[in-house]
């Protein structure tokens, strides 16, 4: 707790010129193209469509390209650190302990043939030096700050036994149980219900500011991102076409943002063609 | 009435382990009109939409439609008046058949004729054109996959186009695209659209009336201009409402469970 307090002021995370390639037969193609931003102890939104480099620009922070894309970039630093020299071991160590990530899909993210108490724990221990007992007591109690009703219960199931709003969940308590600085969310609620999306970004909410972390939360949900974001990078062909602060997203300025607003439908205009979206070259250098 | 649906009753499963998933569901479709079925998943909304289609023959109650009341088993007369649009383009179409080949299907099915005229005319219909007839779907951007899937649906003509999630797995530029080709195709060929989403923006965009489902049971039925409104009768479709309007903290708490 203490290196947190000495770093309240410095940026948790900066990045410059970052770029991820893939090596294809015609050449390399650029997944990200020079994204720079820095975060500090807020929600940062990501949007953009498939594709647009959203994703990747999530996982080059946790070194979680795969084979054999290329992450470079002109400074890539967590708490000063910077993360493109750290070694291997270093980053296992920084990978959950200090930011985590939650993806979209609990069905792939847990181990089918494990309870999910004993995921839970063992994410704990790994990140500490705790025993069994202590784990178990603080997976359950990290059950209960995700508002799972019945901890005890929960906790002896596999992952297929719970439904997909816990399972999403039980991956934040899971990510969220050695307490990290920093949050990657990948469009964490995509695959739930409306109404259990909005119970699972509350609880993302009071753990962010209970515990002042960082989240970075990557969304193709406009409006979902304007509602819970501090401020938001728009991405389009791997760069950040704009940033803005959430509640100022709807006096957007670029073409292709204001274009994405308007090809929303919405409940309350009168049935017609929406428009749509029409792509400018320019978009790609501007 | 095109679709006209009587107490409906679907179950899963044997004994203890018996899930109702539609729980005398009774609700009709004007010929013409456009439909929404909305809920959350489990809703039972999708399995309505295939109990209709004849993908799920294990159900009891009364299914008609235009006038004819259906069995279990659908005679292929069925399949010529009433097609099915699914939520992913990247699973529905054979991945090794082409655009072409995925048309003329249900074309020599059916034994219609004119196979190389009629495909030009839906491809035009749907907005793609000839230039993509002899292209697989891996070649195909995932909102021309959903059109080749709603050609195929269309190049029957059929009268009733049921839609289960057609825009879900699009990107929001894409599904406004969609969204406006199925409304130019409803108007120019008098469809009846029958729409299954968990998303209320878009059955306002597309339908003239909707009925919310949760746990297999029929909520409450209104018309879009009372959805526009607020104007919802039923506890559940309010809290529908409020999830849908974005992320607010105090919203988020009040939510409850309706059994």
């Amino acid at each position: 707790m203490t290196d947190r307090k000495m770093a309240d002021n410095a940026p948790l995370l900066e990045v410059s010129n970052l770029r991820v390639a893939f090596p294809t037969r015609t050449g390399m193609a650029e997944a990200v193209r020079g994204v720079s931003f820095t975060l500090g102890r807020e929600k940062l939104g990501i949007v953009g469509e498939s594709g647009s480099g959203k994703s990747m620009t999530g996982r080059s922070i946790l070194r979680l390209v795969p084979q054999p894309g290329r992450v470079t970039a002109d400074r890539l630093a967590f708490n000063g650190e910077d993360l493109l020299a750290a070694s291997p071991r270093r980053m296992r160590d920084i990978r959950g302990r200090r930011i985590a990530m939650v993806m979209q899909d609990p069905k792939y993210s847990l181990n089918p043939v494990m309870t999910v108490g004993r995921q839970i724990a063992e994410a704990y221990r790994v990140h500490s030096k705790a025993g069994a007992a202590e784990a178990k007591r603080r997976a359950l109690e990290m059950l209960a700050a995700v508002r799972i009703r019945d901890p005890e219960r929960v906790y002896d199931r596999y992952p297929h036994e719970v439904s997909g709003g816990m399972g999403q969940r039980i991956m934040i308590a899971m990510m969220l149980i050695p307490d990290p600085d920093l949050l990657i969310a990948d469009e964490p609620t995509s695959a739930l219900d409306v109404t259990v999306q909005m119970q699972v970004l509350a609880i993302l909410d009071d753990l962010c500011s209970q515990r002042g972390m960082g989240m970075i939360f990557v969304s193709h949900d406009l409006n979902l991102v304007a509602s819970f974001c501090d401020r938001i990078l728009i991405m389009y062909a791997g760069r950040v076409v704009e940033s803005c602060r959430a509640s100022e997203l709807h006096a957007a300025q670029h073409p292709y943002t204001r274009g994405l607003l308007a090809s929303l439908p919405r409940i309350d205009e009168p049935p017609g063609d929406l428009p749509v979206l029409s792509r400018d070259p320019m978009w790609l250098e501007a | 009435m095109m679709i006209d649906i009587q107490n409906l009753r679907v179950r899963f499963g044997q004994g203890a382990d018996a899930v109702t998933a539609v729980d005398g569901v009774t609700l009709s479709v004007r010929e013409g009109e456009s439909f929404g079925l909305v809920g959350e998943s489990g809703s039972g909304k999708s399995t309505v939409l295939r109990a209709v289609s004849g993908l799920n023959d294990d159900w009891t109650g009364r299914i008609a439609v235009a006038g004819t009341e259906q069995g279990p088993k659908r005679q292929k007369g069925f399949y010529k008046l009433c097609q099915m649009v699914f939520q992913d383009p990247y699973g529905s179409l054979h991945p090794r058949h082409t655009v072409d080949r995925i048309l003329a299907e249900p074309i020599a099915i059916h034994g219609l004729g004119d196979a190389d005229a009629r495909i030009d005319r839906v491809l035009r219909d749907v907005g793609l054109g000839p230039a993509f007839r002899f292209r697989y779907p891996h070649q195909l951007s995932g909102g021309q996959r959903q059109r080749v899937a709603i050609a195929r649906a269309l190049v029957l003509e059929p009268r009733v186009l049921l839609l289960d999630e057609p825009t879900s797995a699009l990107d929001v530029s894409v599904q406004a695209e969609i969204l406006n080709l199925l409304r130019r195709l409803r108007a120019e060929h008098g469809l009846t659209l029958v729409l299954v989403t968990h998303n209320l923006a878009v059955v306002a965009n597309l339908c003239d009336r909707l009925a919310v489902m949760n746990r297999g049971r029929l909520v409450e039925e209104m018309s879009v201009d009372e959805l526009r409104r607020g104007a919802a009768r039923e506890p559940y479709t309010l809290q529908l409402l409020r999830a849908s309007q974005g992320y607010d903290r105090a919203t988020a708490e009040s939510f409850r469970d309706y059994a």
